[in-house]
Parts: structure tokens; C-alpha cells; sequence
């Protein structure tokens, strides 16, 4: 793949370089490269497996919970390699946050669950926090629906409501990225849109990654997309671009339906 | 090519390196003292088995192996062997399982195949409870009830009817004064029968509801689904179960010392008066004087720890056996 | 007779002799029951609570220094064998995965699940009161936990591999350490499991008597010094009951009442705690 198709017009927050991945013996990503511009959002499409959501958790690290999981390559982050052995994972990961698939709500109150990650690197007075609940649950458009009963469980909420959550507990950290591993996969339509609505505010301060197996909604909502087949980076490019006239035979058979 | 090095904030405050050092440091410690308390776990058995043989040495140096094979136990005369404690042991236990093991088959196969379903639950729990029951309530119940009952109207009853029988009848001679090792082992099917039936019940309900409902489909009933489909299915896993029955019917002490009539000796019958490890133990140890005599008593006691070990490892493993089906 | 009815009445015979069993259970579980209220209620009194145990033969008293015995014994137990256990069943789920250091101890709690009780105050006896002193309360407690102990690992352990994958991973990801992943959020998602397990881990131990039998011996005056020899119920139930007096065997049946109420009731909770809980 040439370098040209890799990069992006305007500045990249994240610059993967001929990153492999391995689970044990398998090799679960190829010598992909590509970057994460900033302030935009890049979508990862691909048939399952392809190794869009590998990629995604090499971004903070998670694979490190696992023995026998390893990455090599480069990540280039504020210019340095966050897979260097020295990079510490916790704070890697304040900065670079993540919702999952499933909405994750702590087993905690709802002002718990954002003030949680925000202590962690941060010493906020009760008001300085108050104001940070605040703000991250008007970012996430959930403060209205929970600005009375902030001591509530967060179990309390909606499926739907949950990931908002999630979201607020994510950017409450104030994170360069925000990754986002199929969001809306576990939602209905309308929370899906609710959430998408998000995605498209949230991106003029955070640079944001998905990966969804929606090509409708890579279509939607993102700037960049990449298409994944067997561990291969396949294409990258603007997100028009790639839906409108695709260079490679197989994105076109899977934007078409053709396999997948 | 874009700008790979993008503007850089100051990202690492002095007050994030500090945060880092203090995280770090705490989560060495909580895997250090987590790792301390699963040694302390895994301390404690090899302490008991050291603890015990150590103890039993003086015993085993002036007795030999032989402890394990003379049947005297005199304390006046120091004079120690396990053989009638090691006796009275495996033949309650083994009574008892002979009883309690068909018995919690039956409530098994109730419990997973013929008992309506709002009745599950309840009865489900009612066996749990009983499994609950402190031991001692077995054997003051055991002592109190069961023993004078058991005297007066059964032991006559089985005397009639099998006394003159050569060799059977020797089981059931002397007079019947109620406690003895019959007793103790009836007392002793009643504590275990929970157990086992838990764990039947809980092995059976690993049998694939698909591979019941094609014997079905085949005409068979509800029997021979159970003894042609689920025993085989499950062969393993129940086995497992009856040896952590036979492991806990092993090692009781209170539900035996109660009834069982603490005479160390072994006779034929089944209704004279035993005693087993564990009673023995729970009768003589608060009393005994140091030197042999404790010393003894901790030969038991490893001897007990030894056989019921053996035991349970192979039930755990039986029992692991049997489940990991479920998965697979 | 043809084939086909004796294969109906194998079964009608079967499933008798099934439901048989499962009701001679039920009435062996009422009877015992039935026997112990019986007895354990006629020796119910404002004394059993108020007054101490009785010397041999004489009439009167109470249980009053072995509840409290008791009371302090389990209490022990129950502050001694909780951090000791979760935090060897967070080792387990989190650090331990596959070595065989956390296999020895997995097999090795299962064996003490099991393992002889009398045993067990063996060791305490050649560990703790031939070295350190004598029969004591904390003895006891020692012995009660080491069987309470593995109860509560088990549980920990099995409840915290319950947690979703991507819960805890969430949780990792605002970039918690893992102290604070462990015990903030994947032990606080099973608290009511934890809970139970060591609501049960008491239950067990509220009855055991061979392990006090030769640890904290018995008391018959009121104590609270738990480095002395302290009066405790089993204890006290198998010596009055195993008694000539009469007296002696009443109060050995308002005794067991009491343990048997007790035991009863926190298995009761523990079922009514985890069965809300789990089905939030």
C-alpha cells in the first residue's frame, strides 16, 4: 500500500505504522498502516474477524490484560510509540478512552460513575466535580434526563441511556481519543440515531474512532474509513471517496453486499 | 505525508507522574497481598499434614506400621492400634452410603425428571437446608429419638427375622440397646443424603436437553431415559458425588460420637457398640495425657486426614469431570 | 405379560420408588425438625439468656456465657475469614488464571471444603494451643476460619468469573489501576455473591463442634476474654447432652434450638439476598 493512501489531509493524533498483531501463534493483524486524523472521525468496516475491533484495542493497550496477546509495530501518540514497554497503560488509557459494545455502567450512583474516572488524575473540590458531572452529562445530551437522580444506580438507566453514560464517563476524562467498538450495535433505531447525533458534536473536540459492522452508518457519520479483510488494511481513504468509487475490487464487493 | 508529529500538549504534569508512581506502587502491593492470603490458603493444608505427622511420630516410632493393623487401644497399659477405630470408620460409612445413595437417586431423578415444576424450587431448597443442618442436631436427634425407637421396635424386629440365618445373623446378634454401629450408620445416611443428592441433581441437569428429548422421541420412558440416557451421560459426575458423600461420612464426628457407643473393639455384630476416628478423637483427646497417648490420637488423626484426602481428590476430580461435559 | 406393559410398569416402579425416597427425605428433615422444636422449645426460657451454665446436677441456669461464647467466636471468625478469603479469591480470578500455583490452591480449598473438621481442630491444637498457651477463645476462631476460609475463596472466586469480559475492561479503559478496577467495580458488581458465600461460610461454621472441642475448649462462667478457655454452644450441647442429668439434657436441646434457628436463619437471608440481587 502506498504511503500516500495511508495518511490524512489534516493533522493525525494517532499514526499506526506496519502494526502486526498476534493471539499466541495467530496473526490477527498485517503490517497495517494508516493514521487517526485529528478532530475527525474514522471508521473501521469489515466482515467479522477481519481485525477492525483488534486494531481498535491496540489503540489503548487493551490487549495488555491478556497473556499471550502482543503488537508490534508503531503507534506513534504525541510523538511517541505507545507500545513502547515504558508507556504507562493507565494513563495511556485516560487519554485515549473507549466504549464497548454492550453498555458498561459501573455498579455505581450515576455521579459515581463519571467522577469515578476523573479522580483518578485529577484532585477536583466537590464543586470542581459537580461542574465536571455536569458537563460531561450535557455532552453526552443525558443531563436532562438525569440531572434529578444523579444518586441513582446507573443500572437504573435505559439500554440506551447506559451508553450515553458510558460516553459522558469517556470524555468526562477530557481524552484526545475516543474509541468506540460498535456502540449502537445493542441499541434500537432511535437510541442509535440519539447516539450518532452525538458522535457528529463530539468530534469538534475529539478525535474518534469506530468500528461498526453498519456501512450505512460509517457512511453518516465519518470522515475517514478503512476496510478490513483477514487482518489486512484493504483501503483507507476519504469517506466519500471509498463508498463512491472505491480502487479495490473486494471494497466494492463488500459495499455492494456482494460478500460479508 | 501528514504531520506524523502533531502539535504536542503538555501531556505529563508533575502531578500525573506522581499519580503513575502512586498506582504502580499500590498495585505491586495488591497483587503482593492477594498472592499472600492464596499462600496462607494453600499453607494451611500442607501445615496440617506436617502439623499431624509430626505429632504422630513418637506413636508410629514405638508402634510401627503396625498402629495401622492392631486392633488394641489401651490407654492405662499405652498399648495403641487403629485397626478397630479404622474398622468402625469404613463400615458406617460404608452402611450409610449403601442407604443414602439409592435414597438420593430417587431424589435426584425426582428432582430433574418427574417433579412438577413450581415444586422444584421449593423441594430443591428443602434438601439444600438439610444439608445446612449443624451435625450435632444429627446426632442429639440420633441419641434422643432415634436410638430408643430404633431398640425398641426395629432392632427385635430384624432379630426375628434374621437371626437365625448363618452368617447374617451374626450381624444383627446382642442385645438391643440401640446405639451402635448400625445406628451411626443410619444417622450418618441421613446427613449425607443431602449432599449427594445436590450434587446428582446438579450433574444430571448437564445432560443436553436434546439428547433426553431424542430418547423420548423414541418411545422410551421416563426409566429407561434415565437409566439408559442420563446415567451413562452423567456415569462420572455421580460417582463423584457418592465419593464426596463417602468423604464427609468419613470424617464426621458429631453425628457418630453421639450414637455410635464408644467401645474400642471390633465385634461381628452390626448393633454392638463401636467407634470411629473421629469419635474417638472427640471422646478421648480433651482428656488425654501428653506423651503416647496424644500422640496417638494425632495417628488417627492423620491416618483419618490421609483416607479422606485420597477420597476427595478423587471426587473432585470425578466431579470436575463429569461438569466440564457441559461445556463441551 | 407382553413386553410393552412390562416396560410401563419398570417405569411405574421406578418413578414409585423415586418419589419414595424423595418423601422419605422430606419426612426425615420434618422429623428431626419436629423432634428439635419440640424439645427445644419446652426449654426456652428468660434463663436460658440470662443465667450461665449450671454445675452437674443442680437446677436452673441458663446458656447465657456460651451464647455469648459463640457469639464472640463466629464474630472473630467472620472479621478474620472475609479479607482473608476475597482477597485470596481476587488472586485467583485476577492474577492467578492458569499457573499451577493457583491450581494447588484451587484443588486445595476444594479438599478443605470437604476435609475432616475434627482434623482441623488437630492442627490448631498442635499449632496454636501447645505452643502459645492453652485452650482460648481465638483458638476456636482459628479453627472456625480455616474452615470458613475456602467457603469464601470459592465463592469469591467463582463469582468475580461471572463479571462480563467488558466490564471490567471498561473499567481498565478510564484508566483505573487494577487495585481499584478489582475492588471498585468487579468485586463491588458481585457484592450480594460475596455476601451469600460468606453468609454461608457462617452458617457452616455456627454449628461445627469438633473443631472447638480441643481449641476453645469450654468455660462454664461468663467470659469475654477471648484469650481464655470460653464456654461456646456445640461445645456445651454435646457435654449436657451426652450427660445423666437431666437438667443438663434439657438445656443441651434449647441449645441446639438456638444453633439450629440461627443456622436457618442465615441461610434464609443469604437465599432471599442473592435471589433479589440476581435477578435485578
Amino acid at each position: 500500500m502506498s504511503a500516500h493512501q495511508q495518511a490524512v489531509d489534516g493533522e493525525a493524533i494517532l499514526a499506526v505504522r506496519d502494526l502486526s498483531f498476534y493471539y499466541g501463534d495467530f496473526r490477527g493483524l498485517n503490517k497495517v498502516s494508516l493514521d487517526i486524523a485529528q478532530n475527525k472521525v474514522t471508521a473501521f468496516i469489515g466482515p467479522s474477524g477481519c481485525g477492525k475491533s483488534t486494531l481498535l484495542r491496540t489503540f489503548n493497550r487493551m490487549y495488555d490484560l491478556y497473556p499471550g496477546q502482543r503488537a508490534e509495530g508503531q503507534i506513534i501518540f504525541h510523538g511517541r510509540n505507545l507500545l513502547d514497554r515504558k508507556q504507562d497503560v493507565n494513563l495511556l488509557r485516560a487519554r485515549i478512552g473507549m466504549v464497548f459494545q454492550k453498555p458498561t455502567p459501573f455498579p455505581m450512583t450515576i455521579y459515581e460513575n463519571i467522577a469515578f474516572g476523573v479522580r483518578l488524575y485529577e484532585p477536583l473540590a466537590k464543586s470542581g466535580m459537580d461542574e465536571r458531572v455536569e458537563w460531561a452529562l450535557r455532552k453526552a445530551a443525558l443531563w436532562e434526563e438525569t440531572r434529578n437522580k444523579l444518586q441513582q444506580s446507573g443500572l437504573s438507566l435505559s439500554g440506551g441511556q447506559q451508553q450515553r453514560l458510558c460516553i459522558a464517563r469517556t470524555i468526562a476524562v477530557k481524552p484526545d481519543v475516543v474509541l468506540l467498538d460498535e456502540p449502537t450495535s445493542a441499541l434500537d433505531p432511535l437510541s442509535t440515531a440519539k447516539i450518532e447525533e452525538l458522535i457528529n458534536e463530539l468530534k469538534s473536540d475529539y478525535s474518534i474512532a469506530i468500528v461498526t459492522h453498519n456501512m450505512q452508518q460509517a457512511a453518516r457519520i465519518s470522515d475517514y474509513t478503512a476496510f478490513m479483510y483477514l487482518g489486512e488494511l484493504i483501503e483507507f481513504g476519504n469517506t466519500r471517496e471509498l463508498f463512491v468509487k472505491p480502487k479495490k475490487q473486494q471494497t466494492e464487493d463488500y459495499i455492494t453486499g456482494r460478500f460479508g | 505525508m501528514s504531520a506524523v508529529m502533531s502539535t504536542s500538549r503538555p501531556v505529563r504534569s508533575d502531578l500525573q507522574a506522581r499519580q503513575i508512581r502512586k498506582f504502580k506502587l499500590q498495585d505491586t502491593l495488591f497483587h503482593q497481598l492477594t498472592l499472600l492470603f492464596a499462600l496462607l490458603v494453600l499453607a494451611a493444608l500442607t501445615g496440617i499434614l506436617i502439623a499431624l505427622a509430626v505429632e504422630a511420630l513418637p506413636a508410629f516410632r514405638e508402634f510401627g506400621a503396625a498402629f495401622l493393623w492392631t486392633p488394641v487401644w489401651n490407654v492405662p497399659e499405652a498399648q495403641f492400634g487403629a485397626l478397630s477405630a479404622i474398622y468402625g470408620t469404613v463400615v458406617t460409612s460404608a452402611i450409610a452410603l449403601l442407604i443414602a445413595v439409592p435414597v438420593s437417586f430417587g431424589i435426584a431423578l425426582f428432582l430433574t425428571e418427574t417433579c412438577p415444576v413450581w415444586l422444584r424450587r421449593p423441594l430443591g431448597t428443602a434438601i439444600e437446608l438439610l444439608a445446612g443442618v449443624p451435625s450435632i442436631i444429627y446426632g442429639i436427634w440420633g441419641l434422643f429419638v432415634f436410638a430408643p425407637l430404633f431398640a425398641r421396635h426395629v432392632q427385635p424386629y430384624l432379630q426375628t427375622v434374621f437371626g437365625d440365618l448363618p452368617v447374617i445373623g451374626g450381624w444383627f446378634a446382642g442385645p438391643p440397646i440401640g446405639v451402635g454401629i448400625l445406628t451411626a450408620a443410619i444417622v450418618l445416611s441421613l446427613m449425607v443424603i443431602p449432599f449427594v443428592a445436590s450434587v446428582m441433581r446438579d450433574v444430571f441437569e448437564t445432560v443436553p436437553a436434546q439428547l433426553k428429548e431424542s430418547a423420548y422421541g423414541l418411545g422410551c420412558t421416563t426409566w429407561e431415559v434415565v437409566t439408559g440416557v442420563v446415567l451413562p451421560y452423567t456415569r462420572v459426575g455421580v460417582i463423584g458425588g457418592i465419593m464426596l458423600g463417602l468423604g464427609r461420612a468419613l470424617g464426621e464426628t458429631m453425628a457418630v460420637t453421639f450414637v455410635i457407643g464408644n467401645a474400642n473393639r471390633i465385634v461381628g455384630s452390626l448393633f454392638a457398640p463401636g467407634t470411629s476416628i473421629a469419635s474417638t478423637l472427640a471422646n478421648e483427646f480433651g482428656e488425654a495425657d501428653p506423651g503416647l497417648h496424644i500422640s496417638a490420637l494425632f495417628a488417627l488423626g492423620l491416618v483419618l486426614f490421609v483416607i479422606t484426602f485420597v477420597v476427595l481428590a478423587i471426587s473432585r476430580w470425578l466431579i470436575q469431570r463429569g461438569l466440564a461435559r457441559q461445556g463441551k | 405379560m407382553n413386553r410393552y406393559s412390562r416396560r410401563i410398569l419398570t417405569n411405574r416402579i421406578g418413578i414409585g420408588l423415586s418419589m419414595l425416597a424423595m418423601a422419605f427425605g422430606l419426612l426425615a428433615l420434618l422429623w428431626i425438625l419436629w423432634t428439635l422444636f419440640y424439645n427445644g422449645f419446652a426449654a426456652l426460657s428468660w434463663d436460658l439468656f440470662a443465667q450461665d451454665t449450671p454445675a452437674p446436677g443442680s437446677e436452673g441456669g441458663g446458656l447465657r456465657n456460651a451464647i455469648v461464647g459463640s457469639l464472640l467466636i463466629v464474630g472473630a471468625t467472620a472479621l478474620v475469614s472475609t479479607p482473608v478469603g476475597i482477597f485470596a479469591g481476587i488472586y485467583l480470578a485476577e492474577f492467578g488464571g492458569k499457573s499451577r500455583f493457583a491450581a494447588a490452591t484451587r484443588f486445595v480449598t476444594d479438599i478443605m471444603l470437604s476435609a475432616p473438621s475434627i482434623v482441623v481442630g488437630l492442627f490448631v491444637y498442635a499449632l496454636a494451643v501447645e505452643t502459645l498457651g492453652g485452650f482460648s477463645g481465638w483458638a476456636g476462631s482459628l479453627a472456625l476460619s480455616l474452615i470458613a476460609i475456602p467457603v469464601v475463596v470459592r465463592t469469591t472466586e467463582n463469582m468475580l468469573l461471572l463479571v462480563p469480559g467488558s466490564l471490567r475492561e471498561a473499567a481498565f479503559a478510564v484508566g483505573a489501576p487494577h487495585w481499584q478496577v478489582s475492588l471498585k467495580v468487579t468485586l463491588r458488581a458481585v457484592k450480594a455473591g460475596v455476601l451469600t458465600g460468606i453468609l454461608l461460610a457462617i452458617a457452616r461454621v455456627t454449628g461445627e463442634t469438633a473443631p472447638l472441642l480441643f481449641t476453645a475448649l469450654n468455660n462454664q462462667f461468663y467470659s469475654t476474654d477471648m484469650s481464655q478457655p470460653m464456654g461456646n454452644l456445640p461445645v456445651v450441647i454435646f457435654q449436657f447432652a451426652m450427660s445423666p442429668y437431666d437438667n443438663w439434657v434439657n438445656l443441651a436441646w434449647g441449645g441446639a434450638l438456638l444453633i439450629a434457628l440461627m443456622v436457618l436463619a442465615i441461610n434464609i437471608v443469604a437465599r432471599v439476598l442473592f435471589r433479589r440481587k440476581s435477578s435485578d
